[in-house]
């Protein structure tokens, strides 16, 4: 009885956890893919929270903050699409700026809003994203733990279905996977590959915004400077874990949820020290790395620029 | 790249400072506190204000400038960290991670190895060194013989040792009984005080100075050293410019990436050294990444990789850290230092691009 118990607390933090790291590891992947390297998606998830949360507190719909968060975490997409795509700048470098401008604009902007504190005040309920299931079943049964979910871990859920499916089935996925591959080839076809290039990683940061604004409207609450921390940069090791596949980035952030759920429980019976807890996800994935994934074999034109010839 | 070489000669003045790096990182700057001015601008913050005290707050006395060059120590060791790695092709993203296996190792030896002044910071030093090595090189062998991604295996390294030194902190016999999450101090032997022994200068230079910066210059000078003067920086920048250029040359890369990550890992693992022994005395308790190995990516990206570039892009980073502290005195937020320093990097980064641009109008080419 323990067991299941403790196997539904289980599911319920790992569900918990997942959705931000899910919802950013796929917008990595459309980036990745289509041959922009992004590691601004750290930024991208800080100034989406920020944007949620701020949109939260004046309009009190949090969908429609969540949507904000999203679109924040679009906006800085676009600019590292400018910079890379049109500008042929250095991606690494680029995204490395992003990292630097959004979460640095994001406490900016939090001062000024909020009489110069870096924290947002705390969201009520009602300005929370709802749960799914709430209330059907009783407050502390498995049920309720295995079930009662927000609604956008259902949600990133189904996206990953969505996403395999254009990356698999559509002509666009085609593309933009081709596009990753032999950009040169593609523009022989007539194939656009900057059109295909800046929707891809202006999704990556309407996604990794979105994933941002879920930690503040759901879990956290508040916007605080420390809410992100390290995720971006766990979303990208995902989708590297996960073979820039979707479906892949779908099991390396479960796995890594787990991980946390794992961490939150045993934290919390407090027999062994929480700082050697909390390294085993970052060991288990090294560790699964060594024995069971190995080499991730990287998009040919990944990180490279593509200028047009004439 | 020669052939540019050539057109230069051949061209006037004109063009050849527009065909400068220098140029167009120093208009970069410029650009960035512009932005950083109309964005305090429209918070209602007066910029002018707020860049005068960041300039009063760096320049205003010798012991505030003393200060900014303590701030930089660190960040020019993970800027030269990072920039080693970029040469060679590789990207050092787990300068975090380095630097706190370097603060961590030589925080125990400072803590419990009780030997004279100039022996102990050697052996810090020595330890902070190996250690950070050894972290980077771990990923290294990864990558090398596993064909591991090293963007990730560092992701996942500097959390282990952002974790590992939280641990180490709260073991009883490192921990600080009574006030705070944090290590003991370290013996005074393994401090890198300065000191003249004179009230006027000491008074003038204030109380925490450190030389720390010396050994930040020497692995600079080190670092050009090896990369212009010797046979392994050749290898080492041929495997970053071609790689498959550089095997069919007999340059063995996989061995070449291994000394250069592991060398990269010793410069951060170096600096936190820096860090611990020049400032912090001890090691408190993370609450999140402190951020040195990202710094560190600003400067090398700022001194254009080069070594030399890299102590002077440090000492602005630093100085930007160090007046950034000043800001709450005009009531402007100091998050404004790390928007100028994006904005920054951003147009260092398409400035290629433009450069290109400019030059090909020029030339008619």
């Amino acid at each position: 009885m323990e067991l299941l118990k403790n196997t539904s607390l289980l599911i319920n933090a790992m569900m918990t956890y997942t959705p931000p790291l899910l919802l950013a590891a796929l917008g990595s992947c459309f980036s990745e893919r289509s041959g922009v390297v992004n590691i601004g998606i750290e930024g991208m998830m800080t100034i989406g929270a920020f944007v949620g949360a701020s949109a939260a507190l004046t309009c009190g719909n949090p969908w429609l903050a969540f949507l904000a968060g999203g679109l924040a975490g679009a906006a800085f997409g676009l600019l590292h699409a400018i910079a890379c795509v049109s500008f042929q700048a250095d991606q690494t470098i680029s995204g490395t700026a992003i990292n630097f401008l959004a979460p640095g604009l994001a406490i900016f902007l939090c001062k000024a809003f909020y009489d110069n504190s870096s924290d947002t005040p705390a969201l009520d309920s009602t300005m929370k994203l709802p749960k799914f299931f709430n209330g059907l079943f009783p407050v502390g049964s498995f049920w309720n733990n295995v079930l009662c979910n927000y609604s956008v871990a259902y949600l990133s859920l189904a996206l990953v279905l969505v996403i395999w499916f254009v990356f698999y089935k559509t002509r666009f996925g085609m593309r933009l996977r081709a596009v990753g591959e032999a950009p040169e080839a593609c523009d022989t076809l007539g194939v656009n590959v900057y059109a295909v290039r800046y929707i891809c990683v202006i999704l990556s940061g309407l996604l990794a915004g979105l994933g941002g604004a879920y930690v503040t409207l759901a879990t956290v609450s508040q916007f605080r400077p420390i809410v992100i921390v390290g995720q971006g940069f766990m979303a990208i090791a995902a989708v590297i874990f996960g073979k820039f596949k979707p479906q892949g980035a779908l099991a390396a952030c479960l796995l890594f949820g787990l991980c946390n759920g794992i961490k939150v429980l045993a934290t919390s019976s407090n027999s062994v020290s929480p700082n050697l807890i909390s390294m085993i996800p970052y060991v288990v994935t090294i560790l699964a790395l060594v024995l069971f994934v190995g080499t991730a074999r990287v998009p040919a034109a990944n990180g490279k620029p593509y200028q047009k010839t004439k | 790249m020669l052939k540019e070489k050539t057109e230069v000669q051949k061209s006037d003045f004109r063009e050849k400072i527009l065909n400068a790096n220098i140029i167009y990182t120093l208009i970069s700057i410029l650009i960035g506190f512009l932005v950083g001015a109309l964005l305090l601008y429209f918070a209602k913050i007066s910029p002018v204000a707020t860049y005068q005290k960041l300039i009063s707050g760096v320049f205003g006395r010798p012991k505030f400038m003393v200060w900014s060059v303590v701030y930089a120590t660190p960040i020019i060791f993970t800027g030269l960290s990072v920039a080693f790695s970029f040469r060679t092709g590789v990207f050092n993203i787990g300068a975090e991670g380095q630097f706190v296996m370097g603060s961590i190792a030589a925080c125990v030896v400072g803590i419990f190895v009780d030997v004279p002044g100039p022996l102990h910071i050697f052996l810090c030093l020595l330890a902070a060194a190996a250690a950070g090595g050894a972290w980077s090189m771990i990923v290294a062998i990864l990558k090398v013989k596993r064909g591991i991604n090293e963007v990730l295996s560092f992701i996942m390294f500097n959390w282990i040792a952002y974790y590992l030194s939280n641990y180490i902190v709260n073991i009883p016999a490192v921990h600080k009984v009574g006030e705070g999450e944090a290590t003991k101090d370290i013996l005074p032997s393994a401090q890198m005080m300065l000191k003249f022994n004179n009230e006027k200068l000491d008074k003038i230079i204030g109380n925490g100075a450190s030389y720390s910066i010396i050994f930040a210059v020497i692995a600079a000078i080190v670092i050009a050293f090896i990369l212009n003067r010797t046979t392994l920086g050749y290898k080492l920048k041929a495997v970053g410019f071609n790689r498959h250029a550089a095997e069919y040359g007999g340059i063995n890369a996989n061995k070449e990436i291994l000394t250069a990550l592991t060398i990269s890992g010793m410069l951060s693992g170096l600096g936190g050294a820096c860090q611990l022994m020049g400032m912090g005395d001890r090691i408190s308790q993370f609450s999140s990444q402190e951020g040195y190995g990202f710094q560190g990516i600003t400067v090398a990206l700022i001194g254009s990789s080069n070594p030399v570039g890299c102590i002077f892009s440090g000492l602005f980073y630093g100085a930007m850290k160090y007046g950034g502290t000043k800001l709450s005195l005009v009531n402007a937020p100091n998050d404004i230092v790390n928007i100028i320093m994006g904005t920054i990097i951003l147009f260092i980064a398409v400035a290629p691009a433009l450069k290109k641009l400019i030059l090909s109008q020029k030339g008619g080419k």
